[in-house]
């Protein structure tokens, strides 16, 4: 029988190429706390759920010697499968392989797993683990790079793109995760940079490790690169996973409605918030006392904390949260968390997620090197986002909303659909303390008390502005509640704006404030 | 769910438009560096390299754009100027040092 023989065939081709780059490459690969590539498919997706595409591919370069060499699959798996039924286009560089390095053919089953994600309307995940370009390859390998960078580019705000960074990541390499939306990272298993330790020590005489420079750790804490932090591979699958039960497939569905529940008891929405309006406390303790399950999925955790943002369920529907927070610089907008509320504003806009925006901002952090930076392009951000956004936004101020940052932070004039504030809610241009030092300057300085003139105006301020009932007269707060009404005012709102529809001028897009 | 304590220890202080604030400070705020208003006197490498050659020497008079030093830093030769007119009062490096980014290089005379 010819056939069987041809079957025999097949599966000792497969064979020998499931192994990758042999049994030396992979034991020096889990030495290193690595998973090789196809274990790691086979850990994120549902079980037997894989299904792989271009297995047999082999690369053409002739130059240096290359053809003579076989590098199986060229270094990169490419397929389709599951994460809790949902399906998800997957690849994986294979470091095991030629260090993973980025060639023509590897580019090209990446942008064919890419283009199948786009077409097929379903999220992209890329696991990286590669030294960078294959130099043999020439130019091929960059304009592999570029191919990518584009793919990336098309599929963003139509089908989420996640990066799951689990090696090296290096150079030009580095652009598709940061045109994806969300980056996840393993401590001293990810570095990313674009020039390395050796080139910065030569060109600038400066020394640095891999790990100081581009480690985990860093992009988690100091550059923003990375949302997602994880201690070991496995912790680091259980959050893309979850991230998964959040997000919707594509831009044109909405996230998968779970069934509604409670939040935990423990969770007291009277006793979180301090009268004292320069007293702090943990802003994610009010979101896990309005959340289902009082659950709350943060993202970005440990970069520019004085914003907390992340998802929760609102009766089972994903909602997005933007939340100061005071127990961190006082919960003021500056440079990086302007940035950080920015991007998830437009992600949950553009994948069809209502946000909900917890209010307690005292305004901008003062300093030269804030302005220095572009706090002004960066500020604007937030305002362009919430602008722009058309999913349902609903602001509860909780506390104090001062000056810009009142205006910044979902408020009515950004077209906040429904905004609420608590009976303590301070909406005022400034804090008393500052307001009075202006509006009283002369009674204070020509007083023979000064000290106590001023409390006295503090307090005179405080008792005609520092209240929500200005705003409310105006009609810039909507109702102001009991915080006890919190959840069940969020919930109301959600569900009659579950079919907001607005028209927004034509255009070919908008410039943000990049 | 962990409520704060009135005497926490972490909390510090940050003032925002005349309001004190309880909380916590970045790291990034607490390490930054204040501020300082240039000093042109002060001729700093703005680069790390080796000095290639000392062009002029102490008590010189120089006009602004002269060149002072030149440095050997990423197999350029970079040409330190002079950002105004003045005497030079005290040369801090010689042919062949080596100097890292910031190092004072020379001083001219306040005006």
């Amino acid at each position: 029988m010819v056939l069987k023989s041809k079957i025999k065939e097949l599966h000792e081709r497969r064979k020998k190429l499931l192994l990758g780059g042999g049994e030396q490459a992979i034991e020096k690969q889990k030495a290193l706390g690595k998973r090789t590539a196809r274990e790691r498919i086979i850990a994120l997706l549902d079980d037997k759920s894989f299904y792989e595409y271009d297995l047999f591919a082999e690369h053409e370069a002739r130059d240096f010697d290359m053809e003579k060499k076989t590098l199986p699959s060229d270094g990169v798996i490419i397929g389709t499968g599951k994460i809790f039924g949902a399906p998800v286009a997957i690849y994986a560089q294979d470091f095991t392989v030629a260090g993973g390095s980025l060639g023509l053919m590897h580019s090209r089953k990446i942008t064919k797993i890419m283009d199948h994600a786009l077409k097929m309307r379903m999220p992209l995940i890329g696991i990286n683990d590669s030294g960078g370009a294959r130099i043999q390859e020439g130019v091929n390998s960059l304009a592999g790079y570029g191919e990518i960078f584009f793919r990336n580019t098309l599929s963003s705000g139509v089908i989420p793109q996640i990066s799951v960074i689990l090696g090296p990541c290096a150079g030009g390499a580095v652009y598709s995760p940061a045109l994806t939306d969300f980056v996840f990272v393993v401590n001293k298993i990810s570095k990313m940079f674009i020039t390395g330790p050796e080139v910065i020590k030569t060109v600038l005489g400066e020394e640095i490790s891999m790990e100081d420079l581009g480690g985990a750790k860093v992009h988690s804490e100091i550059t923003g690169n990375a949302h997602f932090f994880a201690e070991s591979e496995d912790e680091c699958f259980e959050q893309v996973k979850e991230l998964i039960t959040y997000i919707p497939w594509n831009n044109s569905k909405k996230a998968l409605r779970f069934d509604p529940a409670e939040p935990d008891s423990e969770y007291d929405i009277e006793n979180i918030v301090p009268d004292d309006h320069t007293f702090p406390y943990d802003v994610k303790n009010v979101i896990r006392a309005v959340t289902d399950k009082s659950a709350f999925f943060e993202i970005m955790e440990n970069y520019a904390k004085s914003i907390v943002i992340g998802f929760g369920r609102m009766d089972g529907q994903t909602t997005g949260f933007v939340a100061n927070q005071s127990l961190e610089m006082a919960g003021v907008l500056d440079v990086d968390s302007c940035d950080k509320a920015a991007r998830f504003i437009r992600y949950c806009d553009a994948f069809n997620i209502p946000l909900v925006t917890f209010v307690d901002v005292p305004g901008y952090l003062p300093g030269v090197d804030q302005e220095h930076a572009g706090v002004i392009r960066h500020g604007a951000k937030v305002l362009y986002a919430y602008s722009e956004a058309t999913v349902p936004k609903i602001t509860v101020i909780l506390r104090k909303a001062y000056g810009g940052g009142y205006i910044a932070m979902g408020s009515r004039h950004l077209r906040s659909d429904f905004v609420f504030a608590w009976p303590v809610a301070e909406i005022a241009v400034m804090g008393p303390e500052g307001a009075a030092n202006i509006i009283f300057r002369k009674e204070i300085m020509s007083s023979d008390d000064p000290d106590k003139m001023r409390k006295q105006k503090v307090e005179e301020y405080k008792k005609i502005f520092a209240n929500p009932y200005v705003a409310a007269s105006r009609g810039y707060i909507d109702a102001v509640i009991d915080p006890a009404d919190t959840r069940r005012s969020i919930i109301h709102s959600l569900s009659v704006s579950e079919n907001k529809s607005i028209q927004m001028p034509a255009k070919k897009h908008g410039i943000p404030p990049f | 769910m962990k409520s704060l304590e009135k005497d926490e220890k972490e909390l510090e202080v940050l003032n925002i438009d005349s309001t004190l604030y309880k909380t916590r400070l970045s790291k990034k705020f607490k390490e930054k560096k204040p501020y300082k208003t240039p000093d042109h006197s002060i001729v700093s490498s703005f680069i790390p390299g080796t000095v290639l050659d000392v062009v002029v020497r102490e008590g010189q008079d120089v006009k602004k754009g002269d060149t002072l030093i030149i440095v050997e830093a990423m197999k350029m030769k970079n040409h330190i100027k002079s950002a105004r007119e003045g005497t030079v009062k005290k040369i801090y490096v010689k042919k062949n040092d080596k100097i890292a980014k910031g190092n004072t290089l020379l001083e001219l005379n306040q005006i």
